[in-house]
This record gives C-alpha cells, sequence and structure tokens, in this order.
C-alpha cells in the first residue's frame, strides 16, 4: 500500500502562493488517516531558500529540484521535475494549490505516471485510508463526492478554501537532481497585468461591479471601496462583453472562480453562470436596485439600492472603522 | 496542415439541474445539450488557422447520441471532418481515460495541432488538454488568449494569476482555448444546410483499439456521492436608508460575519 502525501509548493516571483501552503496546511490534517508522511516539493531556478520554512506548515521534508533551467516556466520541464519527485517518494497522494500553472502541468504529470486527477476539490470525506475529494460541479449546482481507486493520484484544491495551519515544525530538506531535455514549448516573457492590485482568485475579500454601474467611468467608485478594504476587483461578464473592463477580471463559469471570506456584489443580477464563479464565498454582500434580483437569494446581506449611492457611503464606512482600529 | 479540434457536448449551462435516482450523476431527462463554450473558441481557431495556412479540420467528440448536434454544428461553421467516438465502454469515463479515448483518435491521423477548450464546462475538470499533449507526446499550451502559428512553430499567449505569460513553441501541439482567444463566428443557413449532409464517422472502442483498456473495472474515479450544494442560511435585507443600512451593513460585517 503507497502512503504519504506530495504537496506541489508553487513559488512565483521569489515567494511561495498561499493557496500552495493552504494544501499543505491541508495534507498535514489528512495525514494521520492517509499514513506516511507529507513531503513537500519545490521546483524552479532559485527556491532553495524558502524550504525552512514548510516544515512549519506541516512538511516533514522538503525535496528541491533547484535548476537553471527551470528559470522560466516550462510545461515540461516542471512536468518531469514532479515526475521524478513522485517516482522518489511514492505517494499515495500528490496535492496542488488549484492554480494556472497546476492546470497546465499536474494533468499532464498524472497521465505521464498513468495516475487519474481530481481537480478543484473543496473538502475532504475520510473513508479508512482513503480520501474522498468532493468538488462542485455544473456550476456549483451540484457537489460530487468522489470515490478513487489507483494507488497514487492527483488532487488539486481550491485556494481560499482550506485554512493555513502555522505550527512549528522542521522539514528535512533534500536536493533531487534531474536532467532536464529541452522543452518543445517554453515561457519567454512574463507580463504583470495592468489595473490588477490584489489578486482575484486568492483574494479574501473581492468587490465586484456589473451593468448595474452604470459604464465603465464608475470603476473608481468601485476601486475606492477596494482600496479601503484590500480588496480585489471583479466583474461579471456582461461588463467584460461591452468592453467596460479587461476578461481577466470577470467572475464567473467563463472567468475566474473565487472563494474569498467576503464577496460584494455591485449592481450585479446574480446568473447562475456568474453565482458559478463566486457561490463558494463564505460571506456575500449584494447592493443592487431591483429587490426581486436574483443574487438576493445567495447573499448573507442585501441592501437594496443605488450602486453609485451605496458604495461611496460604505467606502466611507469603512475608512472610518479601519482608522478606529 | 492537419488541423484536429476537440469538443464535448456538455449539458446547457441554463438548464435545471437536478440529481438523479442513485445519487451519482445528474437526471439527463430533458436537458439540452450544446458544445462547451470554450470549445467554440477551439474551433474558430481552428478555421482560422486553415484560411491562413490551407489545409484540413477535423472536429471530434467522444460521448453518446448527445455528440451528434454539437458535431453538426462545427460542421455547420466550417469543419471539414467529423469523428463521433462512441461505445458503451465510454459512459462515464474519468479524465485520463478520456484522454485516451481522444490520443487514439489522433495518434495515428497525422495531426500537427490539436486544438480544444481550457474546460469542458459542467465536469469544470481542466484536465484533458495537459493530458492528451502528454499521451501524444506534443508540445502544450494552455489557457492561450493569443495564438500565432507558421506551419512548424507556434507563439502563444496565456492568462495567469496578475500576469500574462508568452509562450513559443514547435509543432505538434496541443492548444487550449480561453475566452479572449477570439470571437467564435455562427453557422449561417448554408452551413448549416451543407452540415446535413456531411457524414460523420463513428469509432468504437474497437476500432481505436482501446478496448478492454477504459472504462467497466478500469475506472479508477467514480462519483460516490452526487448532493446539492451545501445551503446558505437565509440572507438577510437591510431596510432603512441608504445611511443606516450602510452602517448596519458594516456592523453585521465585523461583529456578526467578522469578516471586517
Ligand atoms: C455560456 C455562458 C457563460 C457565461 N459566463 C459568465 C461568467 O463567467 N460570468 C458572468 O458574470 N456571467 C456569465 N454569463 C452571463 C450571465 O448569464 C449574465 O448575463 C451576466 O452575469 C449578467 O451580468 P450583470 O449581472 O452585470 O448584468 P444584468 O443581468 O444586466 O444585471 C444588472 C443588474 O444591475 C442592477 N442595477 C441596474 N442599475 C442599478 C443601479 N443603479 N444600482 C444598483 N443596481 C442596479 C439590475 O437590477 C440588475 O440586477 C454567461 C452566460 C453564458 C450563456
Ligand atoms: N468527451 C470529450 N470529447 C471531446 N473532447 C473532450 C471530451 N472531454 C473533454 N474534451 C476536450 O477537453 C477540453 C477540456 O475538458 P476537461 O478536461 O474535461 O475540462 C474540452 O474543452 C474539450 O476540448
Amino acid at each position: 500500500m503507497s502512503q504519504g502525501i506530495l504537496v506541489f509548493v508553487e513559488e512565483r516571483g521569489g515567494s511561495l502562493r498561499k493557496a500552495s501552503l493552504e494544501a499543505l496546511s491541508e495534507a498535514g490534517r489528512r495525514i494521520g488517516s492517509v499514513g506516511g508522511e507529507v513531503t513537500a516539493v519545490l521546483i524552479g531556478s532559485a527556491v532553495k531558500g524558502l524550504a525552512g520554512q514548510l516544515g512549519k506548515f506541516g512538511a516533514a521534508k522538503v525535496i528541491v529540484v533547484e535548476n537553471g533551467a527551470l528559470d522560466k516556466y516550462s510545461t515540461e520541464a516542471f512536468t518531469q521535475a514532479l515526475s521524478e519527485a513522485v517516482k522518489k517518494t511514492s505517494p499515495k497522494y500528490v496535492f496542488a494549490a488549484y492554480t494556472s500553472m497546476a492546470k497546465d502541468f499536474i494533468p499532464r504529470v498524472a497521465a505521464r505516471l498513468d495516475a487519474p486527477c481530481v481537480s478543484d476539490v473543496m473538502e475532504f470525506v475520510v473513508d479508512g485510508a482513503n480520501l474522498c475529494p468532493v468538488r462542485p460541479m455544473y456550476s456549483g449546482k451540484t457537489f460530487g463526492t468522489y470515490e478513487i481507486k489507483a494507488s497514487l493520484s492527483f488532487i488539486t484544491l481550491r485556494p481560499n478554501v482550506f485554512a493555513l495551519a502555522e505550527g512549528s515544525g522542521d522539514a528535512a530538506v533534500e536536493d533531487l537532481s534531474v536532467e532536464f531535455a529541452a522543452p518543445k514549448a517554453k515561457v519567454t516573457e512574463v507580463h504583470a497585468s495592468e489595473g490588477a492590485k490584489v489578486e482575484l482568485s486568492e483574494a479574501s475579500i473581492v468587490v465586484s461591479g456589473g451593468r448595474g454601474i452604470k459604464g465603465p467611468e464608475n470603476w473608481p467608485v468601485l476601486q475606492s471601496l477596494c482600496d479601503a478594504l484590500g480588496a480585489a476587483l471583479g466583474a461579471s461578464r456582461a461588463v467584460v462583453d461591452s468592453g467596460w473592463i479587461d476578461h481577466q477580471f470577470q467572475v464567473g463559469q467563463t472567468g475566474k472562480t473565487v472563494s474569498p471570506q467576503l464577496y460584494i456584489a455591485c449592481g450585479i443580477s446574480g446568473a447562475i453562470q456568474h453565482l458559478a464563479g463566486m457561490s463558494s464565498s463564505k460571506v456575500i454582500v449584494a447592493i443592487n436596485k431591483d429587490p426581486e434580483a436574483p443574487i438576493f437569494k445567495h447573499a448573507t446581506y442585501g441592501i437594496v439600492g443605488d450602486v453609485l449611492e451605496v458604495v461611496p457611503k460604505l467606502t466611507e464606512a469603512v475608512r472610518k472603522l479601519r482608522e478606529h482600529n | 496542415m492537419k488541423i484536429a479540434v476537440c469538443v464535448k457536448a456538455v449539458p446547457d449551462t441554463e438548464a435545471k439541474i437536478a440529481i438523479a435516482d442513485g445519487k451519482k450523476n445528474i437526471d439527463f431527462n430533458g436537458v439540452r445539450f450544446i458544445t462547451s463554450p470554450y470549445d467554440e473558441f477551439a474551433i474558430e481557431e481552428a478555421l482560422k488557422l486553415k484560411e491562413k495556412l490551407g489545409g484540413d479540420t477535423t472536429v471530434i467528440s467522444m460521448g453518446g447520441n448527445e455528440c451528434t448536434d454539437v458535431l453538426r454544428d462545427s460542421l455547420a461553421r466550417g469543419i471539414d471532418n467529423a469523428v463521433h467516438l462512441n461505445d458503451a465502454d465510454f459512459a462515464g469515463l474519468d479524465t485520463l481515460s478520456t484522454a485516451k479515448v481522444l490520443a487514439a483518435a489522433i495518434k495515428d491521423g497525422g495531426y500537427e495541432i490539436v486544438f480544444v477548450g481550457q474546460q469542458g464546462v459542467g465536469g469544470d475538470n481542466s484536465q484533458v488538454p495537459a493530458m492528451l499533449a502528454e499521451l501524444l507526446g506534443f508540445a502544450q499550451t494552455t489557457m492561450v488568449v493569443k495564438f500565432e502559428c507558421d506551419g512548424t512553430t507556434f507563439k502563444a499567449e496565456r492568462e495567469i494569476e496578475g500576469a500574462h505569460e508568452f509562450v513559443e513553441g514547435t509543432l505538434p501541439a496541443v492548444i487550449s482555448a480561453q475566452k479572449g482567444l477570439n470571437e467564435p463566428r455562427y453557422p449561417g443557413i448554408k452551413g448549416v444546410m451543407a452540415a446535413r449532409r456531411k457524414e460523420i464517422a463513428v469509432k468504437d472502442a474497437g476500432a481505436l483499439g482501446v478496448k478492454g483498456q477504459v472504462g467497466g473495472d478500469k475506472l479508477q474515479v467514480t462519483i460516490k456521492e452526487m448532493a446539492l450544494p451545501p445551503e446558505r442560511p437565509q440572507g438577510r435585507k437591510i431596510e432603512g436608508d441608504t445611511d443606516s443600512a450602510v452602517s448596519e451593513l458594516v456592523n453585521l460585517l465585523r461583529s456578526e460575519a467578522h469578516v471586517l
């Protein structure tokens, strides 16, 4: 019987992704049932220095694949590196945060090792030593609990859903050297997006605007609320399609999925495709002038009113609150 | 240039979703199937590439009868050939097995590029593209919002968290389409009429050489139980004039919900 959980921890621009640390924390909580130990794996050109902090999040061991060839992301090189780490540790489960990097290469590793993969998991049901991942399907209209028969499987975890567990452990760090073949495709450049101050899919507060904000000239009204709250800005598809804002801000079935602590929907009707991207938020606030808008059925708190009147007052109130604390 | 596009037939996103008896799946009774929205971008990109470089486009869909209309829709948009991968063994396949069946249909066809959607809506797995690329031994770029190809090499731009990545690679490749890649054309009357007369090739597990390799007791991942989402507690509408509603909201967010 294979044992243990291997967690891929993603590094971007010299720091570790919070969502990866959440996945690592969850592995720490589940390892008791699964058996074996939690191993973290870091892959990159300068990642070794980050290994030391992983013990605190539950790693007993950290495998480091450090190589100049990993300076820019390539699916194939990362696939090779993670495959080698899996072969070395023979875990029962491989965890990773469900990010755009994970979407790109985790299934490729799974296929290489002939192992199944379950993505965007929000919860686990424990069945003996087996983990049964639970995930939303059909735009969050249903939740499926999966049974995995394989002795090795890959599971990606939705960001912002699993709690961070910061303890005081120490992890042993081990190097793994891999000979990289020249990849058939490779990232040549990375350009930071303009406008996005806080990354949407990992933000703990999101303020989104829909057609009810009236026009693109009113984004500053929502941006001020974002600034007061330290929130990320989001949008409905209607306003993306109207060209009011770039697609990277879209929340929903054909946009990003977010699970913040607080989601504030401003002038958004609450179409099922929008709900698909945000219904797992912990607290939902709706501001809409139509008391019958479907969004109110999903909101924790709702205010019936004009967004352009309510939002500036809310921004003021939040600023005052923050000043007092 | 030979171009393949994989399209998935998925329940209409507006469909009311009910859970079937036995709680292993949704109830497909009366559900209308559509081309998965991201696959429309994949179809469009295939058509654009053929217009630029010439060649031949083939659409491939694995599934039951629901695939027929979806394949016809692709033909109506201008795709040249359609292949339906249909076998009782293909019901309820997990992503890796789906990729194996698709790879079997693609591998000896001389395809230089395979366009797929970045995610099959409904199942929302986002796995088949990378698995397919691995099984075929192709280069890949997923979640592509810009694509250029000269017949031997390609350049692609992909959207990641807070940034765009620029990728360069060599064919053959699997490219998964993200929203924003293009504006899909819709089939015109002439296309629809022509598509009706076109033949859809049907291949089963035997013809694909995957008999006994997928489905049945080879299923590695199954749904144990399907349930409705956890119920959200009844929400509260805050009444009163804007000033008092806003101050009550802030109080609730702070003292009751503990999110401020
Ligand atoms: C395949 C498919 C995929 C889709 N994917 C997505 C997706 O990813 N994300 C997404 O969001 N949508 C998606 N949609 C679109 C979705 O169905 C809705 O059309 C969209 O979400 C509506 O956006 P909206 O709420 O901004 O606009 P509307 O539906 O027009 O709603 C505007 C709301 O603003 C309110 N309002 C108007 N003026 C004011 C005011 N002054 N103050 C306060 N409130 C006001 C109105 O009462 C109304 O409720 C998808 C649709 C399809 C078919
Ligand atoms: N049954 C299928 N038939 C054809 N293509 C598929 C099938 N399942 C998935 N795909 C392709 O793979 C993409 C991603 O699907 P998924 O990994 O299931 O989210 C889809 O957008 C399709 O292009």
